[in-house]
């Protein structure tokens, strides 16, 4: 931390709020298309604020089945895949915490891999895979696929914070008679909250904002996820449609921003930043 | 760990580690392994999967559009890592000080990190939009253009542009790690520095880069394996174009699995993207086994 003279003050604001217009000027200007009428948008104007705002674009856009359902596709397998991802990483994230065994070393080296392995590898045999289980084209196949996806962050998260939890606690919980589930889920669960909480935010930004896979394991219209569904939509389809596309697009990051502000208290933290360091 | 005590307790273990350790060695273990096995066969979707050795890669040696994919991938990981850790670490230096506003800041930064890596890809084809797009429109005002510019799909300029949207959504990420690694350095080592009269330009080579060396290893080791691995917002983009400049290695892979149904070739591209980040990440536990050792 420096604190320096005024006009090296200066220059860091100077520095930083340039910074800020490149990093946040293209969403902004895609919020002002998508309040732009369609001819506004095709004035070639530099105007930021729009001559006559309107929500016509957004009324466009949620009057249209498939971005409706794709929506609450994407909406729903990331809620399940989320939830499932978190209960299944809770014990497995204590055995990681509390014994040291050479399954520590096998799980932390997977969690590794999965950084190098590019996606491609597993999603050929997975496509083939889980179209012999008449997974492919099925929110349920696309909901798993997911759980495994956001499994490692998961299960790093939670098994370091596991760690900063005094063992005491669950001794006193085991002079109670609890078994080992009843403690994780009872009496460790309420106190890993704040690590609980940032995964939940990660595994469904993770859920939402993902293409890869529903691009390739998706195929009936009403079950595409809104990713898949928005980038069709720059397609042949999409040319003359700059404004609805701008609305649906910022309709689409609306939620993954609100829950990446709430995060950023995790990453200040320095508990993800961590994950690097050791 | 080989006494009976040691072993129920592994035993204990694997029993909590089982409900994640399935679906994981089903639907990420053992896909994985067979896709490297799949990029030794010549399977393609519908036909029986036959084993056919090195043919694949043999095969890639004579293929343009592979060298050609990978070439165009190579200057995008280096220039887009580069930039972004460069860019990001002058962010971070400038978020590193006490200074109002720098909670606001260091959240508004983090924009383009949360969007989906498609929304990324929109926004940025809505910029270089050769009808709408606010490029066009601002260097036609400024006199820079007399007629505007179809940016992505112009052979001259499509690479700078995917590659300058690709370092907008990457500087974030960047900056985040490096301003944790900042913030790890003692205060009382440039206490000491500047008891001696060292300037800033000294305190930052001899202070903050040693320090920061570690953190920046695993930044740029970390952001070259994700940007080698770049899909959805170049697909968003270009899906590829113009005539294939812009084919990074994933696209190649998708193109040849899900296009043209080559499913063991394009195994085989994604082999040698593993083998290539593992140099990768070979050379970053090396640097790291240096650090550690000194």
């Amino acid at each position: 931390m420096k604190t320096g003279t005024v006009v090296s003050r200066i220059a860091a604001h100077g520095g930083l709020i340039a910074y800020m217009v490149f990093l946040v000027f293209p969403l902004v200007w895609m919020m002002s298309t998508s309040l732009k009428s369609t001819p506004e948008i095709y004035s070639g104007g530099l105007s930021l604020v729009p001559g006559a705002p309107s929500l016509v674009h957004y009324r466009t856009v949620l009057a249209e089945q498939k971005i409706l359902s794709s929506m609450a596709n994407s909406f729903s397998v990331g809620i399940f895949s989320t939830v499932l991802a978190v209960l299944i990483a809770l014990p497995g994230a204590y055995a990681l915490a509390r014994y040291s065994t050479r399954w520590n070393n096998v799980v932390l080296g997977w969690i590794l891999g999965t950084q190098i392995f590019p996606a491609i590898l597993v999603l050929i045999p997975l496509y083939v895979l889980l179209r012999m289980l008449f997974l492919t084209d099925s929110l349920l196949g696309l909901t798993l696929v997911y759980v495994v996806w956001d499994l490692p962050f998961v299960l790093w998260m939670l098994h370091g914070y596991v760690r900063t939890i005094p063992v005491e606690i669950e001794e006193a919980a085991e002079i109670d008679g609890a078994s080992r589930l009843q403690l994780i889920f009872r009496v460790l669960a309420p106190l890993l909250l704040p690590a609980i909480g940032a995964s939940v935010l990660f595994a469904f930004v993770s859920a939402w904002n993902e293409f890869f896979f529903a691009l390739v394991l998706m195929k009936s219209p009403d079950l595409m996820t809104l990713q898949v569904e928005l980038a069709r939509f720059t397609g042949m389809e999409g040319q003359a449609r700059t404004g609805p596309l701008a609305a649906a697009s910022v309709l689409a990051t609306v939620p993954s921003v609100l829950l990446f502000g709430v995060l950023q208290k995790w990453f200040s933290s320095g508990l993800i930043a961590g994950a690097v360091k050791n | 760990m080989n006494s009976p005590g040691g072993r129920r307790r592994a035993r204990g273990q694997l029993t909590l580690l089982l409900p994640a350790l399935v679906p994981v060695i089903l639907l990420s273990l053992i896909p994985l392994l067979r896709g490297v096995y799949l990029g030794f066969t010549d399977y393609s979707l519908g036909s029986p999967i036959r084993f056919n050795g090195l043919e694949n890669y043999v095969r890639m040696l004579k293929d343009i559009y592979f060298w050609k994919s990978f070439e165009v991938g190579f200057v995008w990981t280096i220039v887009v890592t580069a930039a972004q850790v460069l860019l990001g670490l002058c962010l971070a230096l400038l978020l590193n000080r006490k200074m109002r506003f720098v909670a606001l800041y260091s959240t508004l930064m983090l924009v383009p990190w949360a969007m989906p890596p498609i929304i990324r890809g929109i926004v940025w084809r809505q910029v270089y939009d050769p009808d709408t797009g606010i490029l066009n429109a601002l260097l036609l005002r400024l006199g820079v253009l007399h007629e505007s510019i179809n940016w992505l799909s112009s052979f001259a300029y499509v690479i700078p542009a995917v590659i300058v949207a690709g370092v907008w959504g990457e500087i974030p990420k960047a900056a985040v790690f490096l301003l944790a690694g900042l913030k790890a350095i003692p205060e009382d080592l440039y206490e000491a520095a500047r008891i001696d009269g060292a300037g800033r330009w000294r305190e930052f080579r001899n202070i903050t880069l040693p320090m920061l060396a570690p953190v920046m290893a695993a930044v740029v080791s970390l952001s070259f394996m994700w940007n080698f691995n770049t899909f959805g917002i170049v697909w968003v983009l270009t899906q590829g174009g113009p005539g294939g400049l812009t084919r990074l290695p994933m696209l190649a892979a998708y193109e040849e699995a899900f296009r043209y149904g080559y499913v063991g070739y394009a195994a085989s591209i994604g082999n040698v993207m593993v083998v290539i980040i593992s140099v990768v990440l070979f050379a970053y536990l090396r640097v790291q086994v240096k650090e550690r050792m000194s």
